[in-house]
């Protein structure tokens, strides 16, 4: 059976699993943004733990998804079968990119900028609103980048835990060995990747302030 | 009259590193004392690592001294909020530290706004400054810093410093990053400018030609201390031997 007659034939499956699967991906690098951006920009302020807090964000990434979400799975409140526990993992998983990269965007601003908004009477936070965030939003917004796309290839894991997603479809053509099953799922979130990989990147030129 | 600037037995001791016993602190400047009247130029020469550019951050608490007090038209800088003595301050670096995602217009008004002034009262402001420092408004005021060539760069550094028409000037050796030739004529510039601006100055150079050229008063520092006090005249005619080094060097 080809991929498109699969497709014709199961609209509104497809529809409703692509939506399930921009909805893990969505809630959850939101999530990390909401977290990960202040986390950030508060080591810039408090050096000192940097080192503990990326260490921590880093452990998460060595952990392989899918035992990510089999260690989740027990635990309450967060637990559990289904779409919050995949949430959960992947926001862990979207933390790292997106506390690094605010931490070097805003800490990498030209320190002769700095000195001189300092020196010109800027409160601490007027400089970091108006100078620092603004010309560190460039490398803020790759890391949004870089958790999106991977966010969008781990969700494709969420169905293993029942969280749905395109994902299903990769599983049930494991399961039955059915390439065309397999594609049905993964094309679209391939395509998905590129297409939030080419939307983020046109932002972040747009905002790369740095070289000029 | 109250002076712009009044500088009384300024020290910075550099916090050292490590604990109780090692932790030894290294003194950076070191009793300095010097007025600056409206309309003078106090240029402080010295060698790298003699405590110029430290001193300058000790005035507008970039650093916060040690010993001594810094008073700004009579009153102490240390008793005023920390941004209002920056504001009051009109501060030029050598690497110019322009905002890059600003045009030219935000940086200049940059203290206006942070004082809150009305945008109208603004811009006036931002177009006469840049034609003070030799910059056609109507060119510049919209272009990026990432537009400009090194002197026109430093030419907005200045008009920024001076958007919120401070009493006090301080100047990190502003020309010292441009080419012989831009430097030679922002020199010039600078000495007729500041002539009309009638503003106390603190610049901080290690070019004795520029200070010769510029200072009213020369300041030279050494190790950290105030080696020589005085004019660009006794300053030429000194026997103290930091002084004939920089003689033998201009």
């Amino acid at each position: 059976m080809s991929l498109l007659a699969f497709y014709s034939r199961n609209s509104q499956e497809v529809l409703g699993l692509v939506g399930q699967h921009l909805y893990l991906v969505a809630i959850s690098t939101g999530a990390a943004i909401v977290v990960g951006v202040p986390l950030g920009i508060l080591l810039t302020r408090r050096p000192t733990w940097r080192g503990p807090v990326l260490g921590v964000a880093n452990v998460f990434q060595t952990v392989p998804s899918l035992a990510l979400f089999g260690f989740l799975i027990p635990l309450p409140f967060i637990g559990g079968i289904g779409a919050t526990t995949a949430i959960v993992a992947l926001v862990l998983y979207a933390l790292l990119p997106i506390v690094r990269n605010t931490y070097e965007g805003v800490a990498g601003v030209d320190p002769a900028v700095r000195e001189a908004g300092r020196g010109m009477g800027m409160t601490d936070w007027q400089l970091l609103t108006q100078v620092e965030f603004p010309l560190g939003f460039g490398v803020i917004l790759a890391g949004v980048r870089v958790a999106t796309v991977v966010s969008i290839g781990t969700a494709t894991i969420a169905a293993a835990i029942g969280a749905g997603g395109l994902g299903v479809y990769i599983f049930r053509g494991v399961a039955v060995v059915d390439d065309t099953l397999i594609l049905a799922g993964a094309l679209p979130a391939a395509l998905m990747a590129l297409a939030a990989d080419g939307l983020l990147g046109v932002a972040e030129r747009r905002f790369a302030w740095r070289g000029k | 009259m109250t002076k712009p600037l009044e500088v009384a037995g300024l020290g910075y001791d550099l916090p050292g590193r490590g604990k109780g016993e090692r932790r030894k602190t290294r003194p950076l400047v070191r009793d300095v004392s010097f007025t600056v009247a409206a309309g003078e130029t106090l240029v402080l020469l010295g060698r790298s690592g003699s405590g110029k550019t430290t001193t300058l951050k000790l005035i507008n608490r970039l650093l916060e001294p040690t010993s001594g007090e810094v008073r700004l038209g009579g009153e102490r800088a240390a008793d005023l909020p920390v941004t209002r003595v920056r504001r009051r301050i009109g501060y030029v670096i050598q690497d110019v530290g322009l905002f890059p995602h600003f045009t030219v217009e935000r940086n200049v008004g940059l203290v206006p706004q942070l004082e809150g002034w009305p945008p109208a009262r603004i811009a006036a402001r931002v177009r006469e400054l840049l034609a003070l420092v030799g910059l056609d408004p109507d060119t510049f005021m919209k272009r990026y810093p990432h537009e400009l060539s090194g002197g026109q760069r430093q030419r907005v550094g200045v008009a920024r410093a001076l958007a919120a028409d401070p009493p006090l000037l301080l100047l990190d050796e502003p020309f010292g990053a441009l080419d012989p030739i831009t430097r030679v004529e922002l020199q010039r510039e600078f000495a007729a400018l500041k002539g009309r601006l009638g503003k106390g100055m603190v610049f901080v150079t290690h070019d004795v030609r520029e200070g010769l050229l510029l200072g009213t008063h020369i300041g030279l520092m050494l190790q950290g201390s105030l080696a020589f006090l005085g004019t660009p005249d006794e300053f030429r005619r000194s026997d103290h031997p930091e002084c004939r080094a920089f003689m033998a060097a201009a």
